[in-house]
């Protein structure tokens, strides 16, 4: 099959300006006037005319691939390393900086849904609105426009501004009229992970009918792995702006979670000059494998390495878990009895074990402290993390068909009688 | 699967196909305008008579005050059409330069996700105020037979120059408003004042006779031509000063011109900033 889309030693350069100073108010401003006057003038000119310091930033740096006619590619790589600058490229949101990309056939793009709904329109203005937006002609939108109404399920409500709808019916509505875009290329950003689990299903169903059946080109950028395999047969690994692997789906998943920020293992420089310290932590699964992201109904271990150089009495290790939002979850220590021990010189290692079901899916991150309790921190290591992922048989999500709420997810001994007369 | 194929390059060079491709997106500039328009009086009362209601009531009370009290000259034509015909090209003219140079901004959430010629906007702005115009225009045909004034042909003919000239002015100048204001606010706090300060060196409220041997001075205005032109069509009051006419018409060209060039010069870094 011929290529369709065709991406060039394409590079993306963003100028970071320094503000010098940070947060300035008003009062510094007059002040920094009136002490240099001069210096201000030239300051603000650099300014306007465009020659202030600046720091050069390349987004995407020497990028180079092929999709042939037909393919769904998925786009993954860590928060930061460019997927969604390649997509405003692809889509001409924003020109590259060098490089050339060539496109054969018409493009749309969908980085958002709702693109251009306004909050003030009605459901049925705003489907042509967001259809206008999304580059369909009036007479398409026209045609397509009860299907567009039957999938987004809001037959109700489609004469009454969005601005009173909920966020769900918002989004629905949005993704109905994208589903029903027709170009040769589709370039996706992470809209999917939108509205209720059944909602999400059906969005899928449609994203895998446009690719397979409709033999679209897809592009498609997520975070979710699943939704990555599930419709896309490549991938294309991006780190720092630059190709890390594309290749078969599941090759490059497989070197983005081994490689992803979340590290498994984390290594620390000793210092002799203190009296113990925390060489290593790392993360294994149930298999003994290095591996930080944890699927949630498998138990796993955290592993602290140390070295004590000089003698110490009545210390712990403690595990502090905190949730993405700070907030502290659980402390753990060392001892099932909670005792002190002393510590003799010499290489230690104490091994935590993690249950199954304890932490919900998400990220969190651990400190580990080498401590004698109230009286002296001996070591404190901070930030690592892992991540609990979602399985296909996970007993909780099946009940509520999608994400349960909260950051624990003990499964608790239920028991229901009924009562008998 | 269509044949057309795209080719993304760094630096887009101003072509005639800019143009080509506005047309391309004409139904998109049609539902901007068309959105423009329908939100524009959404959960007002009096809905569409704001349109009217403004500009009235500015002649009643100019009338009142420059009018009658002050006695401001109207070149022999009853005070209230003078000052109307003048506010009608004004407003057009002020609304539009405001509405173009804010498009950019207002519509950042649409700029960042979704690709089209970004001409589009100020362009759809302005025909929204055009529609206003119409609406508004109203009222005058009210005011001249009330006070039993019929315009010859040629003025009726001569009427979408005039708009076109207001047009080309406000766009010109507005698209080089819109590009400054992606990457400095300050254009949102000077263009009010700078447009209050316009009204007194156009002669809306006053005749350009007041100005006696400096009203050379106000023809740089190019809204200067257009309200006396049109003046002068509807009302016959004087003959249609063709030169300066001509004049404005060039002037406004070339402003035209260079908001396009900054336009489109500026357009590619819009999504990085906005």
């Amino acid at each position: 099959m011929e290529p369709i889309i065709i991406v060039k030693n394409i590079g993306k350069k963003y100028d970071i300006v320094h503000q010098k100073g940070g947060y300035i108010t008003l009062r510094d401003v007059l002040a920094g006037i009136i002490k240099k006057p001069l210096s201000f003038i030239k300051n603000k000119t650099k300014e306007v005319i465009g020659r202030e310091e600046k720091e050069e930033f390349w987004a995407l740096k020497d990028l180079n691939f092929t999709i042939k006619k037909g393919e769904a590619v998925g786009v993954i790589g860590a928060n930061g390393a460019g997927k969604s600058t390649l997509l405003k490229l692809l889509s001409k949101i924003t020109p590259p900086t060098t490089g050339e990309i060539t496109l054969k056939g018409s493009v749309a793009s969908l980085l958002e849904v709702g693109t251009g709904f306004h909050p003030e329109l009605t459901g049925r203005e705003n489907i042509f609105l967001n259809g206008a937006v999304l580059g369909m002609s009036k007479k398409e939108i026209a045609k397509k426009f009860d299907s567009i109404v039957e999938f987004s399920g809001i037959e109700t409500f489609l004469d009454t501004p969005v601005k009173r709808y909920s966020s769900g019916m918002y989004v629905r509505l949005a993704f109905a009229v994208a589903a029903h875009m027709e170009p040769d290329i589709l370039i996706v950003d992470e809209v999917l992970a939108v509205g209720d689990a059944e909602f999400q299903k059906k969005c899928l169903g449609k994203m895998n009918e446009i690719t397979k059946k409709a033999g679209r080109t897809v592009l498609f950028v997520s975070h979710n792995m699943s939704t990555i395999q599930k419709l896309c047969k490549k991938c294309i690994l991006l780190e720092k702006g630059k190709i890390k692997m594309a290749g078969e789906t599941q090759k490059v998943i497989d070197c983005y979670l081994n490689n992803a920020e979340i590290r498994a293992v984390t290594e620390y420089r000793l210092n002799p000059n203190e009296s113990a310290q925390i060489s290593k932590i790392t993360i294994l699964d149930q298999n003994e494998k290095y591996q930080a992201r944890i699927p949630i109904n498998q138990n796993f271990t955290i592993k602290i390495n140390y070295e004590v150089f000089k003698e110490i009495k009545g210390a712990v290790i403690s595990v502090f878990f905190y949730s993405g939002e700070d907030l502290l979850l659980l402390s753990a220590e060392s001892d099932k009895n909670a005792k002190l021990k002393s510590y003799a010189p010499g290489e230690y290692t104490t091994s935590v074990s993690i249950p199954s079901f304890l932490f919900n899916v998400g990220t969190y991150y651990f400190d580990v402290r080498f401590h004698r309790p109230s009286l002296e921190l001996i070591d404190h290591k901070q930030n690592i993390s892992f991540e609990i992922l979602d399985t296909e048989n996970n007993p909780k999500s099946e009940i509520f068909k999608g994400q349960i709420s909260g950051v624990m997810a003990s499964i608790l001994d239920y028991r229901t009688n009924k009562k008998t007369i | 699967m269509s044949n057309d194929i795209t080719i993304i390059r760094p630096k887009k060079t101003f072509s005639l196909d800019d143009f080509r491709e506005i047309w391309q997106y004409k139904e998109l500039l049609y539902f901007f305008t068309w959105r423009d328009f329908k939100v524009r009086y959404k959960q007002t009362m009096i809905g569409v008579l704001w349109a009217i209601f403004q500009p009235f009531v500015t002649m009643v009370v100019f009338s009142v005050f420059f009018g009658k009290l002050a006695g401001m000259p109207s070149d022999g034509i009853p005070y209230p059409i003078f000052v109307y015909s003048g506010l009608l090209f004004w407003q057009f003219f002020s609304s539009a330069l405001s509405q173009t140079s804010n498009s950019l901004v207002s519509n950042a959430n649409i700029i960042t996700k979704v690709y089209f010629p970004r001409l589009i906007l100020p362009i759809s702005g302005v025909i929204t105020k055009f529609v206003d115009f119409f609406i508004a225009s109203l009222i005058l045909v009210g005011l001249m037979i009330y006070y039993g004034y019929t315009p010859n042909m040629i003025g009726i003919l001569i009427l979408p120059l005039l708009l076109l000239i207001t047009f080309m002015t406000a766009v010109g100048g507005g698209l080089f408003l819109a590009s400054m204001n992606v990457k400095y606010r300050d254009v949102q706090y000077v263009l009010p004042f700078f447009i209050q300060i316009l009204l007194f060196v156009t002669p809306v409220i006053y005749p350009t006779s007041i100005a006696g041997k400096y009203s050379w001075m106000l023809a740089i205005n190019p809204m200067t031509g257009v309200i006396k032109a049109a003046r002068a069509a509807l009302f016959g009051n004087a003959p249609i000063n063709w030169e300066l006419l001509g004049i404005s018409f060039i002037a406004v060209s070339v402003i035209l011109t260079i908001g396009i060039i900054f336009f489109k010069k500026t357009e590619r870094y819009f999504a990085d900033v906005v």
